[in-house]
């Protein structure tokens, strides 16, 4: 008997250690739910950021605009009743005015890490018989590469970019043709038209986008674009990513832009993120509560069992309190080492699956984060789950009358 | 129960007898501070214990008085030994090499110091009977209650332990109180107490 336990912990081992086999059993069902809640946690946490982080690398995180056009009609003063309908206009493609002094001010902000210049417009591209049309971005590498990390998408060529080059997507370079080293004739509404070589070709995992994109150097595409000295938008990246829709709104109403953050244009992602979530809570809470419940159906059925052992004690004269600690400690005790059975078996599950699941390109479909952090939550929650569950039955064991426990 | 009025004195060694359902259990129950009475008054030692709450008579019980059942009721779970010790154990909180000690004294007393690792289930009737006595005296009580502890031992396990709780009585002063049917043996204590129909008799 071990010397530094108290009473009712070497009370509550033996009768678990008597009990084998419904020990066994409720120690399987407990292990298993605690793997499905470690598996679950660990595998929406590596999703979510896998998401994330493939929707920041490949646009910035907020993008300052040009203000929109907007017709000013005259009015004739007050007093006058006007019937009139105003027509919004067409809108142009604009330079930022004053944009170099909005940079430095951007530059000059501490949320703000990068501020990328950029210029983009439409334009046709041309190469023998086909053409496509096309999104050309024109910015500077050097800078530019810090926000949409185009380096990281290149599957053909160099990310790099002279005066004369361009870096196509995928599927136009395929549509036209074309590969890397090849020329193409690209031609911008206002007829200017220059004949550009590809140096690179990358695939942004989007369809759409790789029929459509194009990025050559700044000076490149503002001559192209007949905005020479100027730039179309302002492209940012922030220390912290989630406040980005609260910065662009600060940014919107101080200077005369117009803000975009990442979290406003992918609205919809974040509501699907978010229904995720919530949805994986609910199952983790679900099965929570079934392991809880079957904790709580083994020890009543041990209360009733051990009837007379509790009515002896209680003649020996053991405290109800005693009789209850008993009890919960059991439950406790069931939680734990359950968790910890359950949490080797998630973690195992865990590699597994990292292993087998993979995305149609070979990558892994979602990084292995294991945080220990999650293991010590679950165990902590397993045994508070273990306690509560066995609060029922070890009241009812405490409650037990001794002479009707004894006589049977 | 009716117009119950008993009185025992230290070391007295006594008899309770009976016809099935005369009320004697319920009796022992009551001395026992297992079980309340309806109406009257039970002094241990001195002491009212009307007065008292569940957690103070437990403790009492505890202390004072120890119990033999018909069945033994050791606890499967532990060993001879570890059962000896329950009472202190649950007394004190925690094992401890005294607890130990006089809980091997005891098997040693009821001659049992070979079967002290057995669990209960591997004993035979008598061993565990004498265990259950060894296990009612952990605690020096003051009175031990026995109810019907031979009814379900053969002749010479019941002998032996009925001398064995003659030899307690006579060594260290304990009262014993034995419920029984067993006229004999009844015969052989100091005093017998009568119950019919819920009354003491004679």
């Amino acid at each position: 008997m071990n010397r530094w336990l108290p009473f009712e912990w070497i009370a509550a081992i033996r009768f678990l250690r008597e009990g084998r086999m419904q020990t066994m059993f409720i120690m399987g069902g407990i292990a298993i739910g605690v793997a499905v809640i470690v598996f679950m946690s660990a595998m929406l946490a590596g999703l979510q950021a896998n998401f994330i982080k493939r929707v920041l690398t490949s646009q910035p995180q907020i993008q300052l605009l040009a203000p929109q056009e907007v017709a000013r009609p005259l009015r004739s003063g007050s007093g006058k009743v006007e019937a009139a309908i105003v027509q919004r206009p067409t809108q142009r493609t604009l330079s930022i005015d004053q944009w170099p002094k909005i940079r430095d001010q951007m530059q000059a902000m501490p949320d703000v890490t990068v501020v990328s210049p950029t210029v983009s417009g439409s334009a046709l591209a041309v190469r023998g018989d086909a053409n496509r049309a096309i999104t050309i971005t024109g910015m500077d590498p050097a800078v530019y590469f810090k926000i949409v990390h185009l380096p990281d998408y290149i599957i053909a060529g160099e990310p790099r970019l002279g005066t004369d080059d361009i870096i196509v997507g995928t599927e136009l370079a395929s549509d036209l043709g074309a590969t890397v080293g090849d020329k193409l004739n690209v031609e911008a509404a206002s007829g200017t038209n220059r004949i550009l070589t590809i140096t690179g070709i990358v695939d942004l995992g989007n369809k759409g986008v790789n029929q459509r994109a194009t990025y050559v150097a700044l000076r490149t595409a503002q001559s192209l674009l007949d905005l020479v000295g100027g730039v179309t938008t302002i492209d940012l990246t922030v220390r912290d990513v989630y406040a980005a829709e609260t910065l662009a709104q600060q940014i919107q109403a101080s200077f005369p832009v117009e803000a975009d953050s990442w979290i406003k244009t992918n609205a919809q992602f974040f509501t699907a993120v978010h229904a995720q979530s919530t949805t994986n809570t609910l199952i983790r809470l679900f099965v929570g509560l079934s392991v809880a419940f079957g904790i709580a159906a083994v020890l009543v059925v041990s209360v009733i069992q051990r009837s007379k052992d509790i009515g002896i004690l209680r003649a020996m004269g053991t405290r109800r309190g005693q009789i209850l600690r008993i009890f919960l400690i059991q439950g406790g005790i069931l939680g734990l080492v359950g968790s910890v059975f359950g949490s080797a078996m998630g973690a195992g599950a865990l590699v597994f699956w990292h292993g087998y699941a993979r995305q149609v390109d070979g990558s892994e479909l979602f990084p292995l984060i294991i945080d220990r952090s999650l293991f010590v939550v679950a165990a902590i929650l397993a045994t508070a789950t273990g306690v509560a569950a066995a609060m029922a039955p070890a009241l009812r064991a405490a409650k037990l009358d001794p002479v009707v426990a004894i006589r049977g | 129960m009716h117009d119950i009025n008993l009185a025992m004195q230290r070391g007295e060694f006594l008899a309770l007898i009976g016809p099935s359902g005369s009320g004697k259990s319920t009796l022992l129950n009551i001395i026992g501070l297992l079980d309340r009475p309806t109406t009257g008054r039970l002094f241990l030692k001195g002491r009212d214990t009307g007065a008292l709450g569940d957690a103070e008579l437990t403790r009492l019980r505890g202390h004072s008085i120890g119990f033999v059942f018909q069945y033994h009721y050791l606890i499967s779970a532990f060993t001879a030994l570890e059962n000896v010790m329950m009472p202190m154990l649950v007394d004190r909180g925690f094992p401890s090499p005294e607890i130990k000690r006089r809980a091997e004294t005891l098997m040693d007393q009821v001659g049992l110091s070979a079967v002290a690792d057995n669990l209960a289930m591997n004993m035979s009737g008598g061993q565990q009977q004498r265990v259950a006595i060894a296990r009612s005296l952990a605690m020096r009580p003051d009175l031990v209650l026995a109810d019907e502890p031979t009814g379900n031992l053969d002749t010479k396990s019941a002998d032996s332990a009925f001398e064995l709780m003659q030899e307690v009585n006579r060594q260290d002063g304990t009262t014993f109180l034995i419920v029984t049917h067993n006229l004999d043996m009844a015969r052989r204590c100091d005093r017998i107490v009568e119950v019919v129909d819920g009354r003491i008799g004679p």
